[in-house]
């Protein structure tokens, strides 16, 4: 199975992330998103950051859990290259990210997202497969 | 669903396309779309006024939910919309009607230079430029703030930056608002929103921001162009940016505040983007606070920006600035929300106007254009992409009617940048650009590609259909000869 597809859109860009579980596409999702940033053959997975977070119902949990990990990329700089979420429901998460400082000399960054939208925002199981659309503005 | 948009849009005239009230439940005033027929095939195809028709249910909206012919899909409103909302009768604000980039852009700075007194020395400016002004991903300038200055840079945005040395006072009297939107509370900006905009003040960012020097290629209207000391041969320089990562987090902060307030205000919502909350809500006005803090920030970056630009052409042409002629035209916002006083049914009242990739443009003797303006109105600066063109317009009294006094903000892109990128596969664009003239330098691997001229839509038919349609007048057009990207 794949983790994330690309997704066009015009003005934006956005993913299409799969599954096993809830966990697992939260997971890939993550990945997707790092994926649009730079390149992550290269991140390291050396650095390990507790995430925990809340939201409305499922599709503020996933906005929430998203731009939780944008804040550490923007503001501390970090590159996220692993997910892992311990325990979910509906509304909470706790999980954990690995990865490390963005060193310029090794690390390509290509393109910068500044949020993370409700735009055609889709969580949907079909056939034991769970799949995220999600779109970044970019 | 697919919709025939064919049959739904009612042609008004060449220019104007209306959705009528009758197309969904729930419209509160028709939409208006201007656009030629060219241009709405485009926007038809992207089934973009489906956008339009969904901002038309908003609290408090009045006359029409609008959309200039550059408008292409956002989030919540399209970009390239605009929404006026009656603050007393229950209107509302959202922060998906402004855009995650509060106060993204666009400043012109005139010189008294021409093509040949740079011609020798324009790879030298260019790299200057480039060197001088930080841009990129996550770029961070040369500039970090204490806890105080910020606070101070989101209270008073272009004056912080001018005091600080970063400019001239007439700087000040000609950008919108005077670089400082009332009106502002640093309280309201999260402590988030405060770390991301620490080290970013004075970067041009990613994307479409950019930094060109540019020629005058033609003047349209030789008074207007007097009035705002343009004439044609002139070296210009446009500064596109925005308020950058602080922007960006006020913006998700409040969508997702408003997400969680909006049912207890009795609000329904079509799209979850268009989270708002009544103007004269706790929600709505810590928004509205937090919001012109975040313009406020982005005037005084712009400013800075500014600075470094007249400083980098005094370094490499060896001239002073006084010698350069190099004075600010005008600096305008294309996202931001604003309370301002228009006629609506006869009766003047006040509204908020949500301007979301649209840029406002008052017309002669509105008190909020410069008084040195005040002849011919106020400017409006419309970047265009890379390889064609970008506009100076002047606003107009049938603008101040229909349209809040707004107009459009650019090109409008057409092509997904992955699209973009696929389009550019195996072609060498700095290379091309480079035949028709033009230096271009980018930090991004995959800028240029992204941003290539393709893209966009044709930024002289957008602007040529306001024009007709009477929204905005010509004034200037300015052709690229360099250009700095992240």
């Amino acid at each position: 199975m794949k983790r994330f597809e690309l997704l066009d859109h015009t003005a934006d860009t956005g993913i299409i992330a799969y599954g096993r579980d809830l966990k697992d596409v939260f997971c890939n999702a993550a990945y997707g998103m790092f994926s649009i940033i730079a390149d992550l053959r290269l991140v390291k997975g050396t650095k390990e950051i507790d995430i925990a977070v809340s939201g409305l119902d499922l599709y503020g949990l996933l906005v929430a859990w998203l731009s939780e990990l944008l804040y550490y990329q923007s503001v501390k700089n970090i590159l996220f290259s692993q997910f892992n979420i311990d325990e979910m429901d509906e509304k909470r998460l706790k999980g954990r990210a690995y990865g490390e400082v963005c060193d310029k000399t090794r690390h390509e960054l290509k393109t910068e997202i500044k949020t993370v939208t409700y735009h055609q925002l889709k969580i949907e199981e079909i056939r034991g497969i769970w799949r995220i659309q999600v779109i970044f503005d970019i | 669903m697919e919709r025939d948009w064919r049959v739904i849009l009612e042609r008004v005239d060449d220019y104007r396309w209306k959705i009528p009230m009758s197309f969904m439940k729930g419209m509160k005033v028709p939409g208006l779309i201007y656009a030629d027929e060219r241009l709405l095939g485009h926007i038809r195809e992207e089934n973009t006024p489906i956008q339009v028709a969904n901002v038309s249910t908003l609290p408090g909206i009045v006359k029409y939910s609008l959309a200039m012919p550059d408008i292409h899909w956002g989030y919540g409103l399209p970009i390239g919309g605009v929404a006026a909302t009656d603050i007393e009768k229950g209107g509302i604000v959202s922060p998906g009607g402004v855009g995650s980039d509060i106060n993204c852009g666009v400043r012109l700075v005139r010189t008294d230079l021409r093509m040949s007194d740079i011609k020798d020395k324009l790879e030298r400016l260019t790299a200057g430029l480039f060197r001088n002004i930080p841009c990129g991903l996550g770029s961070e300038g040369k500039i970090v703030l204490s806890p105080q200055d910020e606070r101070e840079v989101l209270r008073n945005g272009c004056k912080w930056a001018v005091k600080k040395g970063y400019g001239k006072e007439e700087d000040i009297l000609h950008t919108e608002e005077g670089g400082s939107l009332p009106g502002a509370d640093p309280d309201k900006v999260s402590q988030r929103a405060f770390e991301r905009g620490r080290k970013q003040l004075g970067t041009l960012g990613s994307g479409n921001h950019f930094l060109e020097i540019q020629e005058v290629e033609e003047i349209y209207d030789e008074k207007a162009a007097s009035v705002f000391g343009l004439f044609k041969g002139q070296i210009t320089v446009m500064i596109h940016s925005g308020s950058r990562g602080l922007g960006y987090q006020v913006c998700e902060d409040y969508v997702r505040i408003m997400s969680g307030v909006y049912s207890r205000y009795g609000i329904t919502l079509v799209d979850r983007q268009l989270a708002c909350a009544p103007f004269h809500s706790k929600e709505g006005r810590d928004y509205f606070s937090a919001m012109a803090a975040a313009a406020n920030y982005a005037w005084a970056n712009r400013q800075c920006i500014m600075h470094w630009t007249r400083e980098t052409f005094e370094e490499i042409l060896g001239m002073n600035s006084k010698e350069l002629g190099m004075k600010l035209v005008y600096d305008v916002a294309h996202n931001i929300g604003k309370l301002e006083e228009h006629v609506v049914e006869g009766k003047v009242i006040k509204l908020c106007v949500h301007r979301k990739g649209a840029t406002r443009a008052f017309p002669a003797n509105h008190p909020d254009v410069p008084v040195d303006y005040k002849e011919v109105g106020q400017p409006v600066i419309v970047p265009g992409d890379m390889g064609t063109a970008s506009y100076v317009l002047v606003g107009t009294d049938l603008g101040m009617e229909e349209t809040f006094g707004s107009t459009c903000h650019g090109a409008g892109r057409v092509m997904s940048r992955a699209k973009a990128k696929e389009v550019a596969r195996g072609r060498n664009l700095i290379h091309e650009l480079k035949e028709k003239g033009l230096i271009v330098k980018a930090k991004g691997r995959d800028t240029i590609a992204e941003e290539m001229p393709e893209a966009y839509k044709d930024v002289s038919q957008v602007v040529h259909v306001l024009h007709e349609a009477g929204i905005s007048k010509k004034v200037a057009k300015m052709h690229p000869l360099a250009v700095v990207k992240g």
